[in-house]
């Protein structure tokens, strides 16, 4: 069947339904889209917009406890969805291919990376083994993996996550596909970490001439990746176009306001009198003998603003968030707290010292109790704390829900029952309930979609107006830093490296790491990568 | 030295260390029976000094201590005692009386396992590639029966179709020494088939919850978006994730196949070890019931030993440390 080589995929009014508790609702209503070879093509939206369903269907996929309702995924020609399955199955590996938000859970733990890099190639018979492990090989040099000659020995908890994803993509171009979906490939990596796996998808994509449809929430990051944007939201297209064109004039409003997130900036306060919190000289290694993960940290939190810590995961950013809750006890130093010594241990420190710095975890998932209600992870710290009961307490939790702008119906919802960000609200509201002066935030917003984001930002920057808490605000993020901090500590390998207000540490000149990690940092333009890789070039290069 | 056998090591000393405490634990909980052998065998009408005499012939006028370590010094030689059945005249030991019913229970336990266990793995896993279909319910329907019947009466149940409606097989499994190998094998079908049915059902429907659980993680669907075929995903991607709670049902299976079938060799006058020990608590033969709760502790400690270790050892995180 000869076909129009203009057109590698056209997806035609495509309807997916997607199954909860019985009820099916719509996941993706009538999207229509195109790719011609050679093509990437960026889908934008917040979760649940669908990106992810869209992006499978093009492989005839849909994930167990959907269904697809309509349309057609015509690829090269041939309606996948009327194939039978044993027709569908050969493309998918070889034609098409799939990268995968999460690198570490979508390897097979049990076999070595080679194997699983060249398992489509030699099960389908497409090459013998040792001419695949050698094609694999040479891909994992393209894509400037270390060690490309034994990294396929390796199993994936043997290899880092940046590489990883870096190895998934490998994968995913062995058999040389004609498309490539590449589902929010690089959201769960560090921004320095993302720079070199989006350079090198990019280079992979572009030297093969591989049409792509790349997934993802981050518009910075789709702007230095796509041709073309398209934005999704509830299952439907909002809007499409070129992607220089959707960046300078947006026409939707539901698009503009995505790209305005970007722009929230706290007011500079005055710098406060008091400290809350200072930390002098304070050393912590884990077991006796461990290397140290934070070395001669010291750093002071003023009362009623916000400190922001920053670094990539594994700069000890977090080990000195728990060492301050008393979870991890330090090997030596000091922390004071409103002018008293904290004791080192949580054991040690009595209840109104507990009340008084609270910690709020990263995950809203994990750290809400499934089976509990909003009303009853609220009201559990007013009785421990402030030993509230009956209408009192009721009272208590409608007012917290207040804060969270979530309001009384909330409080009989089980966790499940809410979204990412109402749950992380509710997390929040847990950490208020004890009323805390100092509040431990470990990257409260980073798995959040940048609206949701936005939203609590906002809520945590009115809570502190209203409230005069501090915030020790953990995060990797530098757009979420501008957006809330007033101070700023930057960390590497567990280290201060550098530490002032916001505005002198964003401005130069910086400290090298800084530069690195506020570089990373996508920005809202098409050449930013490009531009960015040319000026590191050029200063490797340079003497 | 590596992680993985740091971990054996750790596990293996666990182990030794649990059967010396089931020892203590066997050796204590027979001592604080009631009764007494001396005067349970000698009856009521012999004289204090009667029985005196033959616990002295026996050992038991002893301290406890004493006699424990003197029964454990002698197991750890391969010497289990004598039995107090035989007279002092002719002391009969323990070993002579329990061996060879331990192989006769270990050779049904053996030959059931050789069927049952690859059965059951594969019922298992066709069941998981083919859930909720017609194929799975069947399977899913029979083995919740044949779990819900007791066994006994699944074995006469057995009897009636295999040795009384068609006499196939006989009903009673007596092995007796001259016996040749195809002999003994038609003389165990039907406890054979009995116990496969029991735990084939257990097996079986741990293998399909194991790989239905590893089915939803997001490397099996990367397979399927890789084009792999379902057989292929159930096999290659899923099972060597899911081998250790298999691997577990399986030990835990064997165990039971020597340690829980006294009811079987019962239904079928079967001469293996479970009697033994039934025998020996009825007549208070001491050493005997120590001998064969020490072997059963051991049994179980070493299958779950086992299981422990190839489910630490097929985890490639500790197989290929960093």
């Amino acid at each position: 069947m000869q076909t129009d080589n203009a057109h590698l995929l056209d997806i035609r009014d495509l309807r997916v339904e997607g199954e909860s508790d019985g009820q099916w609702s719509t996941l993706v209503d009538g999207v229509s889209l195109t790719l011609r070879r050679g093509e990437v093509l960026g889908l934008v939206g917040e979760s649940g917009a669908g990106k992810s369903t869209l992006g499978l269907a093009a492989l005839g996929y849909v994930r167990p406890g959907c269904r697809i309702t309509g349309g057609q995924v015509i690829f090269d020609g041939r309606d996948l969805l009327s194939l039978p399955e044993d027709q569908r199955r050969p493309l998918r590996g070889h034609r098409i291919s799939y990268v995968a938000q999460s690198a570490a859970a979508s390897f097979n733990p049990a076999h070595s990376l080679m194997n699983q890099t060249i398992e489509t190639a030699v099960q389908r018979h497409l090459m013998p083994a040792t001419e695949a492990r050698n094609a694999a090989t040479q891909q994992f040099r393209r894509l400037s993996l270390p060690h490309p000659d034994s990294i396929g020995k390796r199993y994936p908890h043997q290899v880092s996550g940046g590489q990883l994803q870096r190895i998934m993509t490998a994968m995913a171009m062995h058999c040389g596909p004609d498309l490539i979906v590449f589902d929010e490939p690089t959201t769960a990596l560090d921004v320095t970490t993302q720079v070199e796996v989006l350079a090198s998808i990019r280079e992979a994509v572009e030297a093969r001439g591989t049409a792509a449809i790349y997934i993802t929430h981050d518009l910075a990051v789709v702007a230095q990746m796509a041709h073309r944007i398209m934005v999704l939201r509830h299952g439907k297209l909002v809007e499409e176009g070129e992607t220089q064109a959707m960046l300078d004039a947006p026409q939707q409003d539901y698009t503009r306001s995505l790209w305005a997130v970007r722009e929230v900036q706290k007011t500079t306060l005055q710098a406060a009198e008091k400290p809350l919190l200072t930390i002098q000289g304070l050393n912590f290694s884990y077991g006796k003998a461990g290397p140290k993960a934070l070395e001669g940290i010291d750093l002071t939190v003023p009362r009623g603003r916000t400190l922001a810590v920053v670094g990539e995961s594994g700069s000890g950013k977090s080990t000195l968030g728990r060492v301050i809750a008393g979870l991890n006890v330090a090997d030596s130093g000091q922390v004071t707290f409103d002018g008293q010594v904290l004791p080192r241990r949580i054991g040690q420190r009595d209840k109104d010292l507990m009340r008084r710095i609270q910690l709020v975890h990263q995950s809203a998932d994990t750290a809400l109790n499934p089976r509990h209600t909003v009303r009853e992870l609220i009201a559990r710290p007013l009785e421990t704390f402030h030993r509230l009961r009956g209408s009192e307490r009721e009272r208590r939790v409608q007012e917290l829900l207040e804060m969270i702008e979530l309001g009384p119906r909330y409080a009989d919802r089980l966790p499940s029952e809410l979204s990412g960000g109402q749950k992380q609200r509710v997390n929040i509201a847990r950490g208020l309930a004890a009323g805390p002066d100092l509040m431990i935030c470990d990257e409260v917003t980073s798995a959040l979609d940048q609206l949701v984001q936005e939203g609590i930002l906002r809520m945590l920057l009115n809570l502190q107006a209203e409230l005069q808490i501090s915030y020790f605000f953990i995060t990797h993020d530098i757009s979420t830093v501008r957006a809330i901090a007033d101070g700023i500590v930057v960390m590497h390998h567990g280290r201060i490296v550098e530490a002032g207000p916001r505005q002198d540490v964003l401005s130069p000149p910086h400290h090298p790491y800084t530069e690195l990690l506020l570089g990373s940092a996508p920005q809202m333009r098409t050449d930013w990568l490009t531009d960015l890789l040319a000026s590191r070039a050029a200063s490797a290069s340079a003497p | 030295m590596n992680a993985l056998g740091r971990t054996i090591l750790q596990r293996l000393a666990l182990g030794l260390m649990s059967i010396v405490i089931v020892s203590v634990v066997v050796f204590s909980s027979l001592e604080f029976l009631p009764g007494d052998f001396a005067s349970s065998v000698l009856g009521r009408s012999a004289t204090p000094e009667t029985v005196a005499a033959f616990r002295q012939e026996l050992g038991l006028d002893l301290p406890a201590v004493q006699r424990y370590f003197h029964w454990i010094g002698g197991v750890l030689q391969g010497d289990l005692g004598n039995s107090f059945a035989g007279r002092a005249f002719t002391p009969r030991p323990v070993s002579e009386i329990v061996m060879p019913r331990l192989w006769n229970t270990l050779f049904l336990a053996g030959i059931t396992a050789a069927i049952a266990i690859p059965v059951a793995v594969l019922l298992g896993l066709l069941a998981a590639l083919y859930r909720n279909s017609r194929f799975d319910r069947l399977v899913n329907a029979s083995t919740l029966s044949t779990i819900a019947m007791p066994e006994f009466l699944v074995a006469y149940m057995v009897i009636l179709a295999l040795a009384v409606k068609f006499p196939l097989f006989y009903a009673m499994s007596t092995l007796s020494p001259g016996m040749s190998f195809t002999e003994r094998l038609g003389a165990v079908a039907l406890p054979v088939l009995t116990l496969s049915l029991v735990i084939i059902a257990h097996m079986m429907r741990m293998t399909r919850a194991a790989i239905i659980g590893v089915l939803a993680s997001p490397y099996i669907e990367m397979a399927r978006l890789k084009g792999m075929a379902p057989w292929r995903i159930i096999t290659r991607h899923a099972l060597p994730n899911a081998l250790g709670p298999i691997v577990n049902v399986i030990a835990f299976s064997l165990a039971y196949l020597v340690v829980g079938v006294v009811v079987i060799e019962v239904v079928f006058v079967y001469p293996g070890i479970g009697q033994t020990m039934v025998d020996a608590v009825r007549n208070r033969d001491i050493p005997v019931v120590q001998a064969c709760a020490l072997i059963f502790a051991a049994t179980y400690i070493v299958l779950n030993l086992i299981a422990d270790i190839i489910a630490i050892a097929t985890n490639p995180r500790l197989l290929h440390a960093r």
